[in-house]
């Protein structure tokens, strides 16, 4: 008899019905030729996570740690390099022609630049259309009934169609992005830092339409964002990642109360909040150093060359990333020791 | 600054990007500036230099640099001015650093322009400069480009470009808005000494809030060209009276944040600067307006002692706001 298998991220028993699966996701880029061959940008590298139908599991890190690209590897804009992503079952890495297209369908994501995701050529009625036909979903009347109807959802007046993308504000196109997104009914959607680019009081509106819309049509996000504060006020749970790995992954309460991978600890310090009170006594927890090259990174604990408590076990030794509490993991030899 | 007015004067009109500010700054203080983007921070921050770029032109107010009037400057002397009393550090470090000059020799000519060093002494304050702005393994690094510097340390070189003629003014103008949040706490963590070191005052342009509350001691809260609302950080983020400064706060999702409270939105959006609304500025997205608020602008007025707002009915005479702005 062998002993049960310990729990992992994508078999975490606190998730009664995942509806998303990663398994040791792997997305690799040719970055030139070196000195030894070929090398290559480790872009997302072993990445293992569910998400709980209805839920919004946030994703932070910074830039360039590989969110985008585990995003879009999640939906398929990117083939993988190795891995599994199971949506509802069905393993995107392996299916192939209708079967693909009807998942697709479900599946969907909203980008960061309002200015660069959207035709400058198309109207807005076009842009929000385009998934209907390229799925062969809707065309005609039905079609325009439909855009319309997203447009209302979304906060657009439907009588604006023919106009281009010029003519609205970055939250508007924002929102065009999202009535594109919901088109199909999606059940799924990955939106890749859907708020950085607009002011502060566009923000707010933004967050609460894709709150109220989840609601309404029980969607389940991953919200990807560089910002803590609004991954923190929109999600359920949340992944850290550094360097191509999740470093730690849990609910987003029992991050902020009790974050136990030093990445994180650094992370929640460093973040500034709208209060002197409790700005005069917060210290920030500075790293030394730069972020390491995704080329070649530290061997081991991809953090050691920064961590304040690193060990040299930690060069030596990569930490897996292992249930601390029900539900809550990280990848450290010294979990909760900063 | 007292009474400015920067307008551009461009085909379809004049848009008026700046309108009526006034402040001072005492020596040794962190002000800071905030606003949506196209609320006029950038341009105030520039008159202060006279540097508003065509064509724009600073058509009224009063700057005043302890005695001198920088209006009255004959070119010359603004143009030593800004070497020796004010150094302004942007956003987007890569536009001011030259990506063909080594870093060390960037630092070493911003100090030789502005003569108060001989070459000799420049030269030997390049390597302590940059170890000032805390860029590490300085001395091996003076000789590397700008692209071999990661965002945040060229953002230092700038820093330290700025500070080496040991200026009385600095103004950093979004410094860390594209930076990680780890780089950005260690860019405020050196503002902050900096300021202390040298005992300047420093202008913190931003549209984050929470590092307002973080750095500063004063806030000026900007909308459409106007400064709607300043005083005594405390003040601002504890008591704000105008409802925009107001909204500001609640619609920013905390990081600390206990409970999920929906956030509060500001509708609409601000108003175009060619085409500005009649009597408050902000009253076509104002959950609290009267109706004196369409057609007269209010002026900006103490609230309290140090605090000003620009706001005929004020927060403290609103029952349940947060009831009323959810509406
Ligand atoms: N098409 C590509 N070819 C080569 N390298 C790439 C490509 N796309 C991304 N990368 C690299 O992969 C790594 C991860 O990039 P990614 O865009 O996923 O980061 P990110 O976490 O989304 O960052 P940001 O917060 O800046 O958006 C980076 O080092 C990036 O330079
Ligand atoms: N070259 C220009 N021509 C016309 N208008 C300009 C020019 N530069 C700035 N403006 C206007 O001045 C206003 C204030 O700009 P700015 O001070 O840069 O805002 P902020 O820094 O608060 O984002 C904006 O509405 C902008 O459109
Ligand atoms: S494993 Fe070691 S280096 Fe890595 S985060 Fe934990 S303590 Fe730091
Ligand atoms: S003056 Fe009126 S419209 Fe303007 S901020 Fe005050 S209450 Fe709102
Ligand atoms: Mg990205
Ligand atoms: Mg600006």
């Amino acid at each position: 008899m062998s002993a049960p298998a310990a729990p992992t991220p994508t078999t975490d028993p606190t998730l009664k019905s995942p509806i998303v699966r990663v398994e040791d996701l792997v997305k690799y880029f040719p970055a030139g030729s070196g000195l030894f061959g070929r090398s290559v940008v480790h872009a997302v590298d072993g990445v293992s996570l569910a998400i709980q139908a209805g839920e919004t599991l946030g994703l932070v890190g910074e830039s360039g740690c590989g969110k985008s690209t585990l995003g879009r590897v999640i939906v398929r804009l990117l083939p993988s390099t190795s891995g599994h992503v199971y949506f509802k079952d069905t393993d995107l890495t392996k299916v192939r022609g209708e079967k693909l297209r009807r998942t697709r369908q479900e599946i969907q994501m909203i980008f960061q630049d309002p200015y660069a995701s959207l035709n400058p050529r198309m109207t807005v009625g076009d842009i929000v259309s385009e998934p209907l036909r390229n799925f062969g979903v809707a065309r005609g009347r039905k079609a325009e009934q439909k855009v319309q109807e997203v447009m209302r959802v979304v906060g657009l007046n439907p009588n604006f169609v023919n106009r281009y993308p010029h003519e609205f504000s970055g939250g508007q196109r924002q929102r065009i992005g999202i009535a594109r997104a919901l088109v199909l009914n999606p059940t799924f959607i990955v939106a890749d830092e859907p708020v950085s680019a607009l002011d502060v009081s566009i923000q707010a509106q933004i967050v609460n339409l894709m709150e109220d819309l989840q609601e309404k049509f029980q969607l389940t996000f991953l919200f990807i964002a560089h910002d803590l504060s609004v991954v923190r006020h929109i999600s359920d749970r949340i992944a850290v990642m550094y360097l191509g790995k999740i470093v730690e992954i849990g609910a987003s309460d029992a991050i902020r109360d009790r974050p136990l991978h030093p990445y994180t600890k650094v992370l929640e310090s460093s973040v500034p909040v709208p209060d002197p009170d409790i700005e005069a006594l917060r210290k920030p927890i500075l790293l030394k150093g730069e972020i390491p090259s995704p080329v070649n990174p530290p061997s081991a604990c991809r953090f050691h060359t920064r961590c304040p408590i690193a060990q040299p076990i930690c060069s030596e030794v990569e930490p897996p990333l292992e249930m601390k509490e029900n539900g809550h993991f990280a990848a450290c030899h010294f979990a909760g020791q900063l | 600054m007292q009474d400015l007015k920067v307008q551009f004067f461009v085909s379809g009109g004049t848009v008026n990007a700046v309108d009526g500010v006034s402040f001072e700054i005492d020596r040794g203080e962190i002000v800071g500036i905030v606003g949506e983007s196209g609320s006029g921070k950038t341009m105030t921050a520039l008159s202060l230099l006279r540097l508003i770029p065509e064509p724009g032109r600073i058509t009224n107010g009063r700057i005043l640099y302890g005695e001198k009037d920088v209006a009255q400057m004959t070119d010359e002397e603004i143009r030593e001015f800004r070497g020796n009393e004010i150094a302004m550090i942007f956003q987007d470090p890569m536009t001011s650093l030259n990506p063909v000059l080594r870093i060390g020799f960037q630092v070493e000519e911003a100090m030789i322009a502005h003569q108060r060093f001989s070459n000799k002494q420049a030269k030997e304050r390049v390597v302590p400069m940059l170890q000032r702005v805390r860029i590490p393994a300085a001395k091996d690094r003076v000789r590397d480009y700008p692209h071999q510097f990661s965002g945040g340390m060229r953002q230092r070189a700038m820093i330290a470009m700025g500070v080496s003629n040991e200026p009385s003014l600095l103004i950093a103008d979004e410094p860390t808005t594209a930076l990680d949040v780890t780089v950005q706490a260690s860019i405020i963590e050196l503002i902050r000494d900096l300021s202390r070191e040298l005992r300047a005052s420093v202008i913190l342009i931003t549209h984050n809030m929470a590092l307002v509350a973080s750095l500063c001691n004063r806030v000026i809260v900007m909308y459409a060209g106007r400064i709607v609302e300043q005083g005594p950080t405390r003040a601002i983020f504890k008591n704000p009276q105008h409802p925009y400064t107001w909204s500001l706060l609640r619609s920013m999702p905390r990081v600390d944040e206990k409970e999920k409270e929906r956030l509060i939105s500001i509708k609409g959006l601000p108003p175009d600067l060619g085409k500005m609304p009649p009597g408050c500025k902000f009253h076509p997205r104002c959950k609290f307006r009267v109706d004196r608020c369409f057609t007269e602008e209010p002026p900006l007025d103490e609230v309290d002692p140090g605090q000003r707002a620009r706001c005929w009915v004020l927060m403290k005479n609103i029952a349940n706001p947060e009831a009323q702005a959810q509406t």
